[in-house]
């Protein structure tokens, strides 16, 4: 009884892909996968998304919305990399270096963002995913023009930054991850980029308990209450994009040592529907959104996703349709998407 | 058989408990025009929901009493039913595609069709969808009703860019056009028109009704009704006072019956000394606030006064409030003491020591999904930083203890301070809204309808916590409300708005007629006072 009111009260998209999870978990589990394969696989795919996901908290508390416009912040991570690499920065260094880089990069887009965003209110939604879009286009002029001669970076023959520059050659693959990284029952957990997280998370939501992080949440709640106490809507909208830019810029550098790779042109794209599905996923709606939305959703997508293919292919092997694994991988990463945006459309509960 | 076209036999409706109409009986005689006036919330709208059939009535549980049309008990469910039955109304708001030409606009729905070469093919297909249009009997439609109506611009002329009043008698000329037209209700029709447009509709309205089509008369405007009425019913509190014919009574005695003599709050302390010291200064204040548009308002208010603006909806007097808090842009000069305040910077505003409770609880006054003592210490927390714990952060215990003092003190029912302010009665989230509004400690209170939908028992609470706020703290307080007899009980003057200006300041113990009179718009009382 008690147990089913405790259930009643996990939002309802966190049960759908909850369940989801735990039917592919069974299913690899049958097929002869350790739970903790499966597990560490997930919470791989946790620690370099969760970043991002936490980038949409400050947007969707003003009432901009969740990020499409992630893109922007993206590139400018990027951008910082490559500067931070180009510079001689290498290891942990670079790693300092270009996050701090990266958040005043992110925040000084963030901020024309901010701008952007007020200019165009009640529409951000459609505004935004474009704009994500055109930065990640004009950036690819960029990665090409960039007067970067590094040998590591650089196309083999011709101008131009690689579309993959490996960490491997600068010592900065996997630095965080392999941060105190210990082993638990055959469960690998990549402690420094879990920690990294868990402070981003940490550090978010002590934010909403100060002065500034109230109004901006009362921005989102209440435009109009918000003017009437005193609050400036437009500056409140322009610091929370600010942050949320720089929050994903911030976010490319964890991913990218998780992956082993600083990945450039279209890479940035389609960043932003993965990242909002997590949290939407997590119970967040375009009104709300808070740490535990964060990391439960960006848990249970990106955990999903990072154990279907492994399983399809082993359940699937030798029959007519193991050709379609990659297929049923993304039918399901987008099926969700698609769930989760049309869930907080209509409000999201 | 009657010589009355339309009776109300005993009509009475209540919402829930709340009696808006009580046993209102009255007739319409075919062609006259027929004024009904009432002060808001005096029951006209609901009556005429009545008659239209609304659903806004039937959802809530229908309506006592009968109407008779011709002689005869008339059904009405649902509003095609009165269009069916001859009834015809022109709303406030003009429902005009501004695409199309008059005449479209005069025909949109009923318009007339021809059959086409195409048709005659499809029409076992399609049925009548594909006919055509024939737009020559309709202009041809269109021009009888503008004329009737003495309009000599052309049938198609596009409505977008036509001026307000020309809408209003496109307006006029569709339902006209509908066969069968016995009576016609103009909702506050000279409103939104200049003084000669409202001239040449009330011209107008006498040339229908000489065509025998009755006409229902809503407006405050009382040298209009006795320009164009025939009759007038005077509603007030949802009763009826009186139906009298206008060559009968005047202005003043319209306004009397208006207003009344209302008594249900009594007035609890005579008539104080105050200081002569000019706490607030407003000149010349213009608010661009819609429908409540205030056009060059000036004011002095004395320190500890508590001064009450009044008037009826629309006319201006909420946004005076709204435009000195910066709510909606506002132009003009207002000074506290001799320091000139900044217009539009609601933060300079609340930083100088003004506040506000906004009549708008819901959507201005409240976080409605968070909880009470999160509500009580916002402005506080944001403009003085209070509440904050040494690393800036919001301390809980503070808070909790202050909104544990706030609702004893204003007596604020509820579970605990950590209930969700939504989820109170609408008296409740008001004393919210007026603790948040203490906590800030202002020196100058501004108010708006504190008492809109609450009980009687609440309603006293917040009166007299005005009163008491004024006398022992010395609290400058400037109170906004449509309710004339509040005003009264507790305010030192009441300034009266009309148009967007102050028709005149009245102490509390002046006549319901000058009251009411003021309300209207007429400056110049007989007997030569202003």
């Amino acid at each position: 009884m008690s147990l089913l009111d405790l259930l009643k009260k996990i939002p309802f998209s966190t049960r759908v892909v909850g369940g989801l999870y735990l039917a592919v978990l069974v299913l690899g589990v049958v097929n002869g996968f350790s739970i903790a394969t499966l597990i560490s696989a997930s919470l791989h795919f946790f620690g370099v998304w969760a970043i991002f996901a936490l980038a949409n908290v400050p947007s969707i508390q003003s009432g901009t919305g969740p990020n499409f416009a992630l893109p922007i912040g993206i590139v400018n991570g990027l951008l910082a990399m490559v500067l931070v690499l180009a510079a001689g920065f290498t290891g942990i260094v670079f790693i300092i270096v270009a996050s701090v880089a990266a958040i005043v990069f992110g925040s000084l887009s963030g901020y024309l963002y901010g701008r952007l965003m007020n200019a165009v209110k009640g529409s951000e939604m459609a505004i935004a995913p474009y704009t994500g879009f055109a930065i990640t286009a004009a950036f690819g002029l960029v990665w090409l023009a960039i007067p970067i001669n590094h040998p590591n970076m650089v196309f083999f023959l011709g101008d131009g930054l690689r579309h993959q520059i490996p960490l491997d050659y600068f010592g900065a693959n996997l630095i965080l991850a392999n941060f105190l990284y210990f082993e638990l029952f055959g469960m690998q957990v990549r402690t420094g980029e879990l920690l990294v997280v868990f402070v981003a998370c940490l550090l978010m939501y002590l934010f909403f308990r100060t002065k500034a992080g109230i109004a901006i949440s009362a921005v989102g709640r209440n435009p109009l209450f918000a003017k009437a106490t005193g609050i400036n809507v437009d500056r409140s909208r322009v610091i929370a994009n600010m942050m949320s830019t720089a929050i994903a810029a911030f976010g490319v550098v964890v991913y990218a040592q998780g992956f082993g790779f600083i990945q450039l042109y279209d890479f940035p794209m389609f960043m932003a529907f993965p990242a909002i599905a997590g949290i939407v996923v997590g119970g967040a709606s375009k009104q709300r959104a808070n740490v535990t939305n964060v990391v439960v959703g960006t848990f249970l997508f990106q955990g999903l996703i990072a154990i279907v293919l492994p399983v399809f292919s082993r359940a699937l092997a030798g029959t007519d349709v193991a050709g379609v694994v990659n297929q049923i991988r993304m039918v399901v990463q987008n099926g969700i998407i698609l769930y989760a945006l049309a869930q907080m459309s209509k409000g999201g509960k | 058989m009657s010589r009355n076209l339309l009776e109300f036999k005993g009509v009475s409706k209540n919402y829930s408990g709340n009696q808006v109409l009580n046993d209102v009986s009255f007739d319409i005689r075919p062609g006259e025009i027929h004024a009904l006036i009432g002060e808001n919330g005096a029951g006209k709208s609901t009556l005429m929901n009545i008659l239209f059939g609304m659903p806004v009535i039937h959802t809530t549980g229908g309506y006592e009493g009968e109407m008779e049309l011709n002689g005869e008990k008339m059904e009405v469910t649902s509003p095609f039913d009165a269009m069916a039955l001859g009834i015809g109304m022109v709303h406030q708001e003009f429902m005009l595609i501004p695409g199309f030409t008059i005449a479209e606009n005069i025909k949109l729905n009923r318009e007339i069709e021809k059959d086409n070469t195409v048709n005659k093919i499809t029409s076992t297909l399609f049925g009548k969808r594909m006919k055509t249009l024939d737009f020559k009997q309709m202009n041809k439609d269109a021009r009888i009703a503008l004329d009737k109506l003495d309009m000599s611009i052309e049938e198609f002329t596009l409505v977008k860019g036509l001026p307000i009043g020309y809408m209003q008698f496109v307006e006029i000329a569709r339902e006209i056009d509908k066969t069968g037209l016995k009576l016609l209700v103009l909702d506050e029709p000279t409103a939104v028109l200049t003084e000669s447009e409202a001239e040449s509709l009330l011209k107008a309205m006498r040339s229908i009704s000489k065509r025998g089509i009755a006409i229902i008369f809503i407006s405050h405007r009382l040298n209009e009704i006795i320009a164009a009425a025939d009759r007038v019913t005077i509603l007030r509190d949802g009763e009826l006072v009186i139906t009298k014919d206008v060559k009968d009574t005047n202005t003043l005695e319209i306004a009397e019956y208006m207003v009344g003599r209302k008594v249900s709050i009594e007035r609890t302390s005579q008539q104080r000394e105050l200081s002569d010291e000019i706490k607030l200064t407003v000149k010349g204040l213009r608010v661009a606030m819609p429908n409540e548009r205030v056009k060059g308002v000036s004011f002095e208010v004395r320190k500890g006064e508590i001064f009450g603006i009044g008037g009826l909806a629309g006319q201006g007097k909420l946004g005076i409030a709204n435009g000195i808090m910066g709510m909606y842009e506002a132009k003009g000069e207002v000074t506290m003491g001799d320091v000139a305040l900044p217009l539009n910077d609601t933060r300079k505003m609340l930083d100088s020591g003004l506040s506000f409770v906004s009549e708008d609880r819901k959507e201005v006054g409240l976080l409605v999904e968070k909880a009470i003592d999160y509500n009580i210490m916002f402005t506080a927390m944001n403009i003085k930083s209070e509440f904050l714990n040494a690393f800036k952060m919001t301390d809980k215990k503070k808070i909790r203890k202050h909104a544990r003092k706030m609702i004893e003190m204003l007596d604020i029912r509820c579970t605990s301070e950590k209930q969700h302010t939504g989820r109170l009665s609408g008296g409740n989230q008001q004393k919210v809204c007026v603790a948040r509004a203490l906590t800030q400690k202002p020196t100058i209170l501004f108010v708006s309808e504190p008492t809109r939908g609450i009980d009687i028992g609440a309603k006293k609470l917040i009166l007299d916590l005005l009163l008491e706020l004024s006398r022992d703290q010395g609290m400058t307080i400037i109170m906004t409300s449509s309710e004339l007899a509040e005003l009264c009980s507790i305010c030192d003057r009441i300034a009266i708005i009309c148009e967007g200006e102050v028709a005149g300041i009245l102490p509390p113990d002046a006549s319901p007629t000058k009251f009411g009179l003021l309300m209207s718009g007429i400056k110049d009382l007989e007997g030569g006072q202003a």
